[in-house]
């Protein structure tokens, strides 16, 4: 009966794990006959054996879809290395599986695209005919297909886990049930910390894909020659160092949803691939001579301008047209009317509530520079800010002492003059793109122009002192060389 | 000189960068010595754990899986981030000098 589990994971021999099954697995699964990893293969649910060692002997598919690992990659690797279960790292279940009288437990899972998964495992010993633990096996649930239809989760203003009630996020949030529900491609624009990630995320849970793959790509993480690959999948000898099948991320998505981040990072000649799929919905792997057909929804984002890009000649202009078909722009925070203000509340409870900290909210003061901060980092750096300030505030409400130092050292210095109409104000006109870096160079470039030159004005129009303004200008260059900083122009 | 801040589970890169209860910051000079700091944290945060890359000047970190938003936060602050490591400390920092540390690399025997 050893010879009962020859057989294939359908892309390659079985080999290691044929091997390792007929010799570690308990006998009551050696016995059975069927083809097992095709079997398991086919459950949506994620599954994975480990040997006694808790190293990964073999992962089905809908595991490989939700952590990003293959089959190949992940085989006699820890558990812990792979999965990233919150509860491997901190207490792994399995050390005490004899004790435990719970075999399920919830978590989250970090993957291979650097998404938090919130999950469900379910794990239990293999015992041979002997009673001796020979490995585990263990199941992953992922919760978000749950939470699609969780009425507790549903937020007034809100669509998935974004959440805004400006006029520019409600005109989004209303075309996005319509949009869920049809199968074109979908482009998402917006600047960096827009959230076109959640977007995403958010239409493939409200789409009749939910309970599907949602498999996330980023070209611009991956060398050029990396991404035909990883994107499509390779046959074993395809290139050098191919020493296996690669399944490709359009595998993984099979009838859910790939979301393809920074799209504008995707070579020409992999462009035109793109194009001949969302056509034909055919996939060639490289290196391959068989093509498989993929059912699988293509959602792109980029944070560039992809029609000025296409009109260059640098991006193709027939799929910027396919994909642009269904397309949905994310406005800056700053342009964001009101969303603030409801995101800060937002945040806090967000991160108070875990550290069971009693926070009532932000102080006038507080509340003053945060909303009159430009956020170039967008939602992402305005939940950063909050994440810090919830950590350090020691009381009831979130001060301005509590905030991050760089908006700190430069609101509470730059824009108390503002507000109190100093007579010759320094602003720098924030232009899309540009980080703190940038624009704070731009202020004292302005106020060097306003001063005339002279050190002494321009530091006392950012509200900063002589000292602030000359290592500033130092840390960006403006100084010349050989300037000690005391000399004043004029003075 | 060059700071890295390597984010551990004990002798290991950490496999969850906002797990990781210790971290050990790296500096090399030019003459080719190092200074190890190691910082145990009071409770494993990906936030705690941004706020000492972006205060102690760090250039590189390298750590396990890590969340979109941290990744992003710091290469957003010009923090080079090697992620996706499996494998010991002591490892990875050869090939972090050499320049050959890269995203994903495995450092470790495959047992299988």
């Amino acid at each position: 009966m050893k010879h009962v589990l020859k057989c294939t994971f359908g892309l390659k021999p079985l080999g290691y794990l044929e091997q390792s099954i007929t010799q570690r697995k308990p006998q009551i699964m050696k016995n059975l006959p069927v083809d097992i990893s095709s079997a398991l293969d086919e459950v949506p649910l994620g599954i994975s054996i480990l040997n006694k060692d808790r190293k990964i002997l073999f992962i089905n598919r809908a595991l490989e879809a939700m952590s990003g690992f293959s089959r190949g990659e992940c085989e006699g690797l820890p558990c812990s290395s792979v999965l990233r279960f919150s509860n491997c790292i901190e207490n792994c279940p399995l050390a005490d599986i004899a004790e435990r009288e719970k075999n399920i437990l919830e978590g989250d899972i970090i993957t291979q695209d650097h998404q938090k998964i919130p999950v469900l495992v379910t794990f239990a010993p293999l015992v041979n005919g002997r009673g001796r633990v020979t490995g585990y096996i263990e199941t992953v649930e992922d919760l978000r297909k749950r939470r699609t239809v969780d009425p507790i989760r549903i937020h007034p203003f809100s669509f998935g886990d974004i959440i805004g009630r400006s006029p520019q996020m409600e005109k989004i949030f209303k075309f996005l049930p319509a949009i869920a529900q049809s199968d074109s491609p979908v482009l998402i624009t917006g600047q960096i910390g827009t959230g076109k990630d959640l977007l995403a995320s958010a239409i493939h849970y409200a789409s009749p894909r939910a309970k599907n793959p949602f498999v996330i790509f980023r070209c611009g993480a991956l060398p050029d020659n990396l991404i035909e690959s990883e994107l499509f999948g390779h046959e074993k000898g395809a290139f050098p160092g191919a020493t296996e099948n690669k399944p490709g991320k359009f595998r993984f998505a099979q009838n859910g949803t790939l979301f393809i981040a920074e799209i504008g990072d995707l070579p020409p000649s992999l462009q035109l691939k793109l194009l001949t799929y969302l056509d034909e919905k055919t996939i060639y792997p490289l290196g391959g001579t068989r093509n498989f057909s993929a059912d699988v929804r293509v959602i792109a984002a980029t944070s560039l301008n992809l029609e000025q890009i296409a009109r260059g000649g640098h991006f193709r202009k027939e799929l910027f047209f396919r994909l642009n078909a269904v397309s949905l722009h994310l406005p800056p925070l700053k342009d964001r009317d009101g969303d603030i203000r409801l995101l800060l509340e937002h945040f806090m409870r967000s991160h108070a509530s875990p550290q069971k900290k009693a926070l009532l909210g932000f102080s006038p003061e507080c509340l003053r520079v945060l909303e009159e901060y430009t956020y170039p980092g967008n939602v992402l750096e305005l939940k950063h800010i909050v994440e810090y300030a919830v950590n350090i505030c020691r009381g009831e409400i979130i001060g301005i002492r509590d905030l991050p130092s760089y908006l700190t050292e430069t609101f509470e210095d730059l824009v108390t003059p503002l507000a109190a109409s100093s007579p010759s104000p320094v602003e720098a006109s924030v232009e899309d793109g540009m980080d703190w870096s940038a624009v704070e160079r731009k202020m004292i470039t302005n106020a060097l122009i306003k001063a005339k030159g002279r050190r002494s004005r321009a530091a006392q129009l950012l509200g900063w002192g002589r000292s602030t303004l000359w290592r500033k200008m130092k840390h960006y260059g403006l100084a010349a060389p050989g300037d000690e900083g005391l000399r004043e122009i004029g003075q | 000189m060059k700071k890295v801040l390597l984010a551990l589970y004990g002798n290991d890169i950490a496999p969850r960068f906002d797990l990781a209860p210790e971290v050990q910051i790296v500096t090399f000079d030019r003459e080719g010595g190092e200074e190890v700091k190691t910082i145990v944290l009071p409770r494993p945060s990906a936030e705690t754990l941004c706020q000492i890359a972006t205060a102690e000047n760090i250039e590189a970190v390298i750590c396990g899986g890590i969340e979109e938003e941290y990744l992003q936060y710091l290469r957003w602050k010009k923090i080079e981030v090697i992620h996706s490591i499996i494998g010991a400390a002591d490892a990875a920092l050869p090939r972090f000098r050499l320049g050959s540390l890269k995203p994903g690399d495995i450092l470790v025997e495959r047992r299988k």
